[in-house]
């Protein structure tokens, strides 16, 4: 029991903070980001490259991760995003550009670096081993920071200057420009940390599960999970929906063994009850 | 008045004249009988698309579709092969189970709207492939394999379609079979967006609390145009389960279901023979683009954003853009 609930934290924790990039975007930009896995997968290559390959510690390559794809969002949103936004007659024509965005980098992550699954060197040897808990140290320290990136990211959005902005644009984009708020600006800031918070988790599960060029789309649909469970745009919300995702994964997957691989199965019905009471998710604004 | 109406029939008999005779009759004369095989999926293609631009015509993204599609390619299969049925009335009822199982979903599901929606038919997809990987019905993961092509149909003794397995040519029965349904489908939603209804299902894009303060019964609408679109999205995933003679749980998937929307974006959301243009462009361009080897989606994806970025509104918004011009 224990057991599965420290699994359940530790998942949590990686699954908050890519919801946390996700639900960000969407509520900067209105943009429902279907490259999101890519970047995650993105991220984790480069710190394959960089730690893996090239042996530099891993902070380095943590930082790495985070500042390229950060880069990344921001000239996706200032050449890609704001220009369809502005041109086109509905909302929903960015989708189709978030969707092939998505196909772009996962051809671009297939040809830089193949098809095979990466791994690299454990950062912290050994394994914890108490009070019926088994748990490899590397494990616990990437949680632990996954906590910490959580709980600055928070922190920042609440008592930092860029954070207010954000929020303000958040709740309402033409109140936040009267008031002085240089919209176009924020939007890209937003849109870099939403990406650079997914290159920072891939950086920091490559340490762990290793990565391969095809789990872009799968973890897309995980954060979408997430994003829906705790409702789309609420920082706190993203939060948790990701410790429930990852709670109920680790529970499923205990209690469910013996049905075989059911558990996302159920996971998947289990929501769809609950977005029929709940359409908004646990802290959604109405209608997004 | 006439005049256009004219011009209507007249474009309307010169796109059945092509996709009937001259089709066939240059593929005939240049000898690339492969190319039925394309025209066919795209055929099929854009019958599921256009039950996607259904659900976009009433305010919703649909990434869904690929579910049915999957669910009326399975409900054919499991009933030629477990019950001995001929292909023939596997067709509506397939596309009929996925309606009657749209509706069930869609009751509580049309109720949200945006992100919210279209996330959770992402999810449906997904849910789908695992249903399919875990009902025993499905043969899980190995699928179903090996079915019957489509036998002869016959009214009053008299037969209206030969067996395909009997025909030399069932790539061409198979092209016929697939735009005949293409072509009854879009005449279909041609008339409902025409309709009553359709200007009802309009007014549910423009303001639901607005359609619903005058009257109309947007629960009913939508629930009405989510079947439509599922069971043309269960029609064409039978006759692929019936063409490929084979049907697995990754038949579909979520990429699938993305293309089927992104069919309807090339093609323009505001107009009806928009993802039949999607499909055809996109189908082809993928097809075209083989030979570019490995850098096939990385030039398909970029042609992609390009297109976006120039065209954000579809390719049919290109026509308006002329007319305004001019």
């Amino acid at each position: 029991m224990e057991q599965v609930i420290a699994n359940g934290l530790y998942l949590g924790a990686q699954y908050a903070l890519i919801a946390l990039g996700l639900t960000l975007i969407f509520a900067l930009m209105n943009v429902l980001n279907f490259a999101h896995g890519q970047m995650y997968v993105l991220g984790g290559f480069i710190t394959y490259t960089v730690y893996g390959q090239l042996g530099l510690p891993f902070v380095v390559a943590l930082l790495a991760s985070g500042v390229t794809l950060a880069v990344i969002g921001a000239l996706m949103e200032k050449f890609l995003f704001r220009t369809v936004i502005r041109r086109s007659h509905r909302e929903e024509s960015t989708m189709l550009l978030a969707a092939a965005t998505a196909f772009f980098f996962d051809a671009v992550i297939l040809l830089l670096f193949g098809e095979k699954q990466r791994g690299v060197p454990k950062i912290v040897k050994g394994v914890f081993n108490d009070a019926g808990i088994i748990m490899p140290y590397d494990r616990m320290v990437v949680g632990a920071l996954a906590i910490v990136f959580i709980a600055a990211f928070v922190l920042y959005m609440q008592y930092s200057r860029v954070g207010r902005a954000m929020r303000a644009l958040a709740q309402d984009r033409v109140a936040a420009q009267l008031m002085g708020v240089r919209v176009d600006r924020y939007s890209m800031i937003g849109f870099a940390m939403g990406a650079m918070l997914a290159g920072v988790v891939g950086g920091l599960l490559v340490t762990i599960t290793g990565v391969n060029s095809g789990i872009g789309g799968p973890i897309s649909i995980k954060a979408f999970l997430m994003v829906m469970i705790g409702g789309a745009g609420v920082v706190g919300g993203a939060i948790a929906g990701g410790f429930i995702l990852g709670m109920m994964e680790s529970v499923g997957l205990t209690v469910l063994r013996e049905y075989g691989d059911v558990t996302y199965l159920v996971i998947f019905a289990a929501l769809m009850v609950f977005l029929s009471i709940r359409p908004n998710g646990l802290m959604g604004k109405p209608w997004g | 008045m006439t005049h256009k109406r004219n011009v209507k029939i007249a474009s309307v008999v010169a796109f059945l004249a092509i996709v009937f005779i001259a089709v066939p009759a240059a593929i005939s004369a240049s000898g690339r009988i492969d190319l039925y095989y394309t025209l066919t999926s795209v055929a099929l293609l854009s019958i599921g698309s256009a039950g996607v631009w259904l659900t976009f015509y009433i305010g919703r993204i649909n990434i869904g579709q690929g579910a049915y599609a999957l669910m009326g390619g399975y409900v054919s299969a499991v009933l030629v092969m477990n019950h001995g049925w001929s292909f023939w009335p596997t067709l509506p009822v397939a596309g009929l189970f996925c309606a009657a199982a749209s509706v069930l979903i869609g009751l509580p599901i049309l109720r949200l709207r945006g992100v919210y929606f279209a996330m959770v038919t992402l999810t449906l997809t997904e849910v789908a492939r695992l249903l399919a990987l875990a009902l025993p019905i499905t043969n899980g993961a190995k699928g179903i394999v090996s079915i019957p092509l489509p036998g002869a149909l016959s009214i009053f003794g008299l037969t209206v379609i030969p067996d395909f397995a009997v025909l030399q040519n069932s790539r061409l029965a198979f092209y016929l079979l697939a735009v005949t349904v293409m072509v009854v489908c879009f005449a279909v939603m041609y008339r409902l967006v025409n309709s009553r209804i359709g200007k009802l299902c309009q007014s549910l894009q423009q303001n639901e609390e607005l359609a619903s303060s005058i009257g109309v019964n947007i629960a009913y609408l939508r629930v009405i145009a989510y079947a439509v679109s599922s069971f043309f999205g269960g029609v064409s995933g039978a006759i692929f389960a019936a063409i490929s003679q084979s049907i697995y749980p990754s038949s579909f998937t979520v990429t699938d279901s993305v293309n089927f929307m992104l069919n309807c974006f090339l093609g323009g959301l505001g107009y009806v023979f928009g993802p039949m243009l999607g499909t055809l462009v996109l189908y082809f361009g993928w097809d075209l683009l083989f030979q570019t080897g490995q850098f096939q989606l990385l030039i398909y994806s970029g042609l992609m954003i390009v297109l976006m970025l120039v065209l954000p509104n579809g390719l049919l918004s290109l026509a308006e853009m002329t007319r305004k011009k001019g």
